[in-house]
């Protein structure tokens, strides 16, 4: 059952790496809330119930609700355009998609380890890596902060993968994923998207050396 | 006691952050000086005891707590005159005052953690305090660089939990599951060396943003170009040494298995890219506070490249790495002088300093002196004991290579202070130029004089002190 739900996740990003719209990339970011939210009741059958319950809280509520309707509400609050312009064409991104989790299934294959299900480790560096794809690639400053959100659940399901034997890293992962994304949505909200009217990385090209 | 400080601290900055009254605001960065003068006293007492579980008082720690204590006295004082000088409104006095106040806290509990979680966590509160500083100026530069500031380091604290998610599967190999780094050591025979490799790849490029070096170096130059300078001189100082302290402790761990020699070759390979991007944009920077930055990216090179070469380098590293806190952050200091006297951040319109401000002109050809290494800067001592262990490990080509990448540094460095100090400035009207106080100057130059004194003169303790953080690695 987790290995399904886990493929799902995989599939997701693979319907991410050819999505035009914003919306859709924020809906994706819901599902793989909900994905995860199933992963951790399964996977984390040894762990203490209050700590348990902790962590569902967060997946549900965190990422699947609050960070979805922040988002859109960022897009509605700064009239950002809905489509999400990447730099390459969408073929392109999914070929180089499937690249990145053939390397991660390769990688995989030479590790022998008995203390680790594999499929949360390539699930998990895949999405890392998938996600630097989508910063590196869209234009618009909130994609690099949907991006980011995809690298925190790829580092999510790593983090599930010991949890059973160290809960704690699974609670210091909570706890980065809300910092930094309150951290990095607070400063989105409160002034990106005031100051810089069409939200664009080309217009954080001022700091220069001369 | 860590607690009690951490404890003591925090209800400072609350206090400063809802209080508006001026004598207040400034009477309370006073008593967090002496709070901080108290906790470094107590600590060097304490001297290699565990305090609180999570801390340790061990060598490394305590040098550069001793650094940080020293640096954070001139950074209050300069704080306090640029916000004089700037008639800041209250709230963003406060603002900047709590977050100076949280930076320091957080980097002194950094520095003495000896649990990897834990420094993780605090390294991540220096993000949040950082970020504020940069932000003070409120205009759409200081935004940009924040954005950037925040985005970098965001991933880069990421990189360092996955890093530590693979310690843990390779640390699951012995049936343990504590992550300090007492326990890493004393484990450090039976780890997986497959986990340990890409543990050690993740928290390396993850503290490099801290640090400054090559890959993540960008964020940190944008930082302390937009943070106001007496922020910017913590950035560029004692921010770097806790990227630093973090990839150091981890490596004294890996220094302990069969990967030395592997990870001597990433070390030496990121800091041989650092020396050689810092060249290139040396070359052609003309913005004097990004000059100041850049010349931090070539010092950590030169740091790590010790670090890589092991021996005496290791020695020369951490010498290296105190010495250049205090010369960096003395040039950080005097540019806000600067500034004040020309209005301009550009190399092209500021020049002739010598005859607007003669002390602080001084303190900028003597920063400059230091920062090259040349004699009688005490980074002269570190960095030919740095060349001396490349030597003796074989690397000779490479060494030439940094020499060659040095020379370049220091006439791209050269060239365009001598301009700053000479050279006057076309169209630079001078009839009502601010004259700086020269008292301003002389927390500067005690600083460039504890570098040469520490570099020339050490004193057996200060040696001492540098030699124990470094029994630990095979030498």
């Amino acid at each position: 059952m987790i290995h399904v739900l886990l493929i799902i996740f995989i599939i997701t990003l693979f319907y991410m790496a050819i999505a035009n719209r914003l919306m859709t990339y924020i809906k994706v970011l819901a599902l793989q809330g909900v994905l995860l939210f199933f992963v951790v009741f399964i996977q984390l059958s040894e762990i203490n119930p209050v700590n348990l319950t902790l962590i569902l809280l967060e997946t549900i509520v965190f990422k699947s609700l609050a960070v979805p309707i922040f988002l859109s509400y960022l897009l509605k609050r700064n009239n950002i355009t809905r489509e999400a312009e990447p730099f390459l064409p969408n073929f392109v991104s999914l070929v180089i998609t499937t690249a990145i989790v053939v390397v991660n299934i390769l990688i995989a294959t030479v590790i022998e380890d008995d203390h680790l299900d594999k499929i949360f480790f390539v699930v998990a560096l895949s999405t890392l890596f998938f996600g630097l794809y989508l910063i590196a690639t869209r234009r618009k400053i909130i994609t690099h902060v949907m991006g980011y959100m995809v690298i925190e659940n790829g580092v999510f399901v790593l983090s599930l993968a010991i949890g059973n034997e160290m809960p704690l890293l699974v609670n210091l992962g909570i706890m980065l994923d809300i910092f930094a994304s309150v951290l990095i949505l607070g400063i989105f909200m409160n002034k990106i998207g005031d100051v810089f009217k069409d939200v664009d990385v080309d217009q954080l090209s001022n700091l220069k050396d001369y | 006691m860590v607690i009690i400080y951490l404890l003591g601290s925090v209800a400072v900055v609350l206090t400063l952050f809802f209080s508006r009254n001026k004598q207040f605001v400034y009477s309370l960065l006073g008593l967090f000086l002496v709070w901080q003068g108290w906790f470094t006293f107590q600590a060097c007492n304490h001297y290699g005891t565990t305090d609180s579980v999570y801390f340790t008082f061990d060598s490394l720690g305590i040098l550069l707590l001793v650094t940080l204590s020293i640096i954070s006295i001139p950074a209050a004082i300069h704080s306090y005159i640029y916000i004089e000088n700037h008639y800041e409104p209250p709230r963003s006095r406060s603002i900047y005052l709590a977050s100076l106040i949280l930076l320091i806290m957080a980097i002194s509990a950094g520095y003495l953690s000896n649990h990897i979680a834990v420094t993780w966590i605090f390294t991540e509160i220096t993000t949040l305090s950082a970020s504020a500083l940069i932000y003070h100026h409120r205009n759409k530069l200081a935004l940009e660089g924040t954005w950037k500031y925040v985005f970098i380091c965001a991933i880069s604290i990421t990189f360092i939990f996955i890093g530590i998610l693979f310690l843990s599967l390779s640390l699951q190999h012995t049936g343990s599951d504590n992550l300090s780094f007492s326990n890493l050591l004393a484990r450090s025979g039976e780890l997986n060396s497959t986990w340990l490799q890409m543990a050690f790849l993740f928290i390396f490029t993850g503290f490099t943003a801290k640090l400054g070096l090559v890959p993540m170096f960008t964020a940190g130059i944008d930082a302390k170009d937009t943070a106001p300078a007496p922020a910017g001189a913590l950035l560029a100082s004692v921010l770097m040494n806790l990227g630093f302290v973090g990839i150091f402790r981890f490596y004294i761990v890996i220094a302990n298995t069969p990967l030395l020699h592997w990870a001597r070759l990433v070390v030496g390979i990121a800091a041989f890219l650092s020396l050689f991007v810092a060249t290139v944009y040396m070359m052609k920077v003309k913005n004097i506070k990004r000059m100041f930055a850049y010349s931090g990216i070539e010092h950590m090179g030169i740091v790590m490249l010790g670090v890589a070469a092991g021996g005496i380098g290791y020695y020369a590293a951490i010498l290296h790495i105190i010495l250049h806190a205090f010369v960096k952050s003395s040039l950080f200091f005097q540019y806000n002088q600067l500034y004040r006297v020309f209005q301009n951040k550009s190399i092209t319109h500021i020049g002739n300093y010598f005859k607007y401000n003669p002390t602080g002109a001084m303190v900028l050809l003597l920063g400059f002196i230091s920062s090259a290494a040349m004699p009688p800067s005490g980074l002269f001592v570190s960095e030919f004991l740095i060349f001396k262990s490349m030597f003796d490990a074989g690397q000779i080509l490479l060494l030439i290579a940094v020499l060659l990448l040095l020379t370049m540094i220091i006439w791209a460095f050269g060239k365009n202070i001598f301009k700053v100090l000479f050279v006057p400035a076309e169209g630079f009207d001078d009839s009502n130029v601010v004259k700086p106080s020269p008292w301003e100057s002389v927390s500067q130059f005690l600083l460039l004089a504890t570098a040469v004194y520490l570099g020339l003169n050490p004193p057996p303790i200060f040696v001492q002190l540098i030699k124990d953080s470094i029994t630990l690695l095979p030498q």
